[in-house]
């Protein structure tokens, strides 16, 4: 398995993507590091792939955002050769195929989340060895595993849009409180068929927590 | 009563001065000359038949099938040379392998169709190879449904709800056309 390279940028972080009748909540938080400087501390780690397909990265910024980009050529390519949009599970597969034939060259944790007509809503988890899960919800990341316990005692299936958002919202507040690789500010994304909602959450808007 | 081409028909990278490719029109002469083929899209799928000339009665049945398979959900038929036809059924197994390697979805009807085209006009182009004397009979299921395509020498492919290709093709045309395909299963 690949390392980091001394010096090179890291998306330590914590992403989380949920399923909910009608569409997908997303959200990352926003620290990129490079060893203990915070190179970017308002990071977008939800990217774009397609009108209703984005993906969460985590990771080595590099190898995720060159992934990303590799996938958004397929993609468009794809929507031109069929002439209709791509379904999520094939992006996803595109994200695995990657991953899992360079997985010695790369560090990527991906989680795929989005919305499309013939499946609905989807949420994908492609780890680092280039593994594809589908799950209702996912989380990834340095910060992921602070919240482990945290995610499995609050979600339960069936949740609404808000209570997605409210759970999403919570979760990656408490890992960004407790991984020093994770920080900033919370980005969220709501994607439904009607489109795309982003969000950002600062600092004096975050959840409540027990700080001290 | 055929129409000879006199030094335009030598080799398929040759155009006759009335813009014809002689080549790909006697390989479409191989296909009208050879046992029919028919398909018919109906409801719920599509019915591939082929007429079986039995040449010798010291043939071993199920030795030589006419009607193949390329992955669970694409089936072919065809009029004209069966070397053809296996040659091209073997490069539908190939591509529906290849793109379900990188999308782990079945491959649609449309591009199925759409890539063998390609691949059958590519040998109107050279005049090391000769055009596929093979009109092909593409039965395919995806997720919009049953869906039949028509390949020909020299590339093109149309969508049918049936068609028909070989000596027989026009009687079977006329007999098709009185079908009401839509509501058949």
């Amino acid at each position: 398995m690949a390392s980091l390279k001394p010096g090179e940028a890291n998306l330590g972080t914590t992403i989380m993507a949920v399923k909910f009748d009608g569409g997908v909540v997303i959200g990352a938080d926003s620290r990129t590091s490079t060893g203990t400087y915070v190179a970017n501390r308002v990071t977008d780690k939800l990217t774009k792939v397609h009108d209703r397909i984005y993906c969460c990265r985590s990771g080595s910024a590099a190898d995720t955002q060159a992934i990303a980009d590799i996938v958004k050529y397929y993609l468009d390519l794809y929507t031109a050769q069929h002439d209709e949009p791509p379904t999520v599970s094939v992006a996803a597969s595109l994200f695995q195929e990657i991953c899992y034939q360079n997985k010695g060259h790369l560090m990527a944790g991906i989680i795929v989340g989005g919305w499309d007509e013939q499946n609905g809503p989807s949420v994908y988890n492609v780890p680092l060895g280039g593994s594809l899960h589908s799950e209702e919800y996912a989380i990834g990341g340095s910060g992921s595993t602070y919240i482990y316990g945290y995610c499995d005692k609050t979600f339960r299936p069936g949740m609404s849009k808000d209570e997605c958002i409210e759970f999403v919202k919570n979760a990656v507040s408490l890992a960004m409180t407790r991984d020093g690789s994770s920080g900033g500010v919370i980005r969220t994304a709501v994607i439904t068929e009607d489109g795309v909602e982003r969000t950002v959450t600062y600092g004096d808007q975050l959840p409540q927590q027990y700080l001290g | 009563m055929t129409s000879i081409g006199t030094g335009y028909d030598l080799s398929v990278s040759t155009y006759s001065p009335d813009g014809r490719v002689f080549q790909v029109e006697y390989a479409q002469k191989a296909v009208d000359n050879s046992g029919t083929a028919i398909g018919l899209r109906v409801k719920d799928g599509v019915v591939l038949a082929v007429e079986k000339i039995k040449h010798s009665r010291l043939l071993v049945p199920n030795s030589n099938k006419r009607i193949m398979t390329a992955g669970k959900h694409i089936g072919v038929a065809s009029a004209g040379w069966m070397s053809d036809t296996r040659h091209l059924v073997k490069r539908v197994r190939d591509e529906a392998h290849n793109y379900h390697s990188i999308y782990k979805a079945d491959i649609p009807a449309k591009i199925i169709a759409e890539r063998m085209g390609m691949y059958v006009q590519a040998y109107t182009l050279y005049s090391a190879v000769r055009p596929f004397g093979v009109s092909t009979l593409l039965a395919c299921k995806d997720k919009d449904g049953p869906q039949l395509y028509m390949l020909e020498p020299s590339g093109e492919y149309v969508g049918y709800r049936g068609c028909a290709a070989g000596k027989g093709k026009q009687v079977a045309k006329t007999e098709i056309e009185k079908l009401n395909l839509e509501e058949l299963t």
